[in-house]
């Protein structure tokens, strides 16, 4: 469904961009990786392996971000379409909530990241049970859970305040996602040890392992190769 | 997070780095032993030092005083927990564990920021005095004596804690930024991350106790008000939520699943809002916290 948009993407400038794409990496072989980053060009760059969110910068930290909400907006729009067998009104109801706020951060993104944004991503649920309560749940913990670790861990590479506070912004209500799926799997799970440390500070993670999860549901494939991450 | 060791490696190479992140140190370094003593009864960031610092002057506050305000509001909570968890027979056992979990996660933050100040060379703040009649120290603040003996009072008090807290430590985010070019880089993304991990905890802990009132784990705010927990006397702690703006973006006029608009409750519910320094000291100083 989403193909048109990575065609026109990948339309006039494939040429350039593949070879920034490959210039890039062969760059940050060599251990150069700063001078690739100097520059003020931003390769989102689409082929038939999937795209890159580019050159490191905020714009590509906020593709980063645009990637997980349209993998999430995709999640809880199928969960609503085909809500699990005997789904109590309650749940149907956060559900859908959770629904409606992930698909306004990815609308968000999309908005401000304009011309910059990476194209639509084509998601892969084969994996996921959607009948299934335990399924359901269990990968909406996963979706939640792992949108919090990449907030948190990919803070630091933001370079402008604007952009942090509303990083801030929606991680939060990530973690009060997280919170409720996870007391709805297990009641008072809300902040337990597989999510939070032993100082009580919330998990973080690496725009790499973020994505290595992330590509597990996705069709199109999402690298990071100025962050060290290339899809397999 | 094994933030000690990196800051410990971090002071290796760079051992001027606790003067920078707080200039006092210098000068302490260099006293006399009786100075020393003098110094270190001055030193500590009292609770009135830094109420002056947020109100009046430094912008951007320097990594210290961020991280003593986060202390300082840790040491609230704490103890609010606390009082709450520890009263034999107050709160019920079906939802006392949800409790403690809270209570302990914020007795861990607040031992791993006095950790983390100490290791920078600075001194952390000591516990303010706490009036939980919200008060200012009278004793006869609006709640009385019900805090802790009216489990509905208790937990919707909670619920204004923990929304406040999340939106105290997103205040800090960009005041953490500010001061990215006075530290190392290593420093600077162990700080950062640290508060945004502390903050996601007490998202989750805002989440946990709004369920446990009823309410949404999400702050449902209308046009005219962002407060959506009912209680007028919390108004304050949630003024601004209602804001649809983001980073220039009318977040209403974007599409949802059921049309070409979003509606103000996805809107307020979909973003958090941050509170500055001030504002949560305005709020909180003069109320629970004994200037």
């Amino acid at each position: 469904m989403k193909t048109e948009s990575q065609e026109s993407i990948s339309g006039a400038n494939m040429a350039r961009r593949s070879f920034l794409r490959y210039a890039g990496v062969g760059i940050a072989g060599a251990g150069l990786l700063a001078t690739a980053s100097c520059t003020k060009d931003h390769p989102i760059v689409t082929s038939n392996k999937g795209i890159d969110i580019g050159a490191t910068g905020d714009l590509a930290i906020l593709n980063y971000a645009y990637a997980l909400e349209q993998l999430e907006a995709a999640f809880y729009t199928q969960v609503i379409l085909t809500p699990y067998s005997g789904i109590p009104a309650n749940e149907l109801a956060l559900l859908t909530a959770i629904r409606d706020h992930e698909i306004l951060h990815r609308e968000f993104f999309k908005a401000a990241l304009g011309a910059n944004a990476i194209p639509a991503l084509t998601v892969d649920f084969s994996k996921i049970d959607f009948t299934s309560r335990a399924a359901t749940l269990g990968a909406a913990k996963a979706f939640e859970d792992t949108g919090v670790t990449a907030y948190d861990g990919a803070g630091y590479l933001i370079g402008g305040a604007a952009y942090l506070t509303i990083a801030g912004q929606i991680v939060s209500v990530e973690a009060r996602h997280a919170a409720l799926i996870s007391n709805l799997i297990t009641p008072g799970s809300f902040a337990a040890s597989d999510q939070v440390d032993a100082n009580a500070l919330n998990n973080s993670a690496s725009i790499a392992d973020v994505l290595k999860i992330a590509n597990t549901y996705l069709k199109t494939k999402v690298s990071a190769s100025n962050y060290s991450y290339v899809a397999a | 997070m094994n933030l000690f060791n990196i800051l410990e490696e971090i002071e290796k190479f760079d051992p001027e780095l606790g003067d920078r992140l707080n200039p006092r140190r210098a000068a302490i370094k260099n006293i006399t032993s009786f100075g020393s003593k003098v110094a270190l009864a001055a030193a500590p960031f009292a609770l009135g030092t830094m109420l002056k610092k947020a109100y009046g002057a430094t912008t951007p506050p320097t990594v210290v005083e961020i991280l003593n305000y986060a202390l300082t509001l840790e040491f609230l909570e704490g103890k609010f927990y606390a009082n709450a968890v520890d009263k034999s027979g107050f709160i019920p056992a079906s939802i006392h564990p949800y409790y403690q979990t809270i209570a302990d996660d914020e007795a861990k933050h607040i031992e791993f920021l006095i950790a983390v100040i100490k290791s920078l060379g600075a001194t952390p703040v000591t516990s303010p005095t706490f009036d939980f009649s919200a008060g200012g120290g009278t004793g006869t603040g609006p709640l009385g004596n019900t805090l802790y003996n009216d489990l509905g009072t208790f937990q919707k008090v909670a619920v204004a804690f923990e929304d406040t807290g999340v939106r105290a430590y997103k205040g800090q985010a960009a005041n953490i930024l500010a001061n990215k070019s006075s530290v190392t880089p290593a420093l600077y993304q162990t700080v950062l991350t640290a508060a945004l991990s502390i903050h996601a905890v007490e998202a989750r802990h805002a989440s946990a106790t709004r369920q446990l009132v009823g309410l949404t784990p999400w702050i449902i705010s209308t046009t005219a008000k962002g407060n959506d927990t009912g209680v007028a006397l919390v108004d304050g702690n949630y003024d601004g939520e209602q804001n649809t703006v983001q980073g220039g973006v009318d977040v209403t006029t974007l599409k949802s699943a059921s049309g070409s608009t979003t509606s103000v409750a996805i809107a307020t519910a979909a973003f958090d809002e941050i509170l500055t320094m001030d504002q949560v000291l305005k709020l909180l100083v003069g109320t629970f916290i004994v200037a």
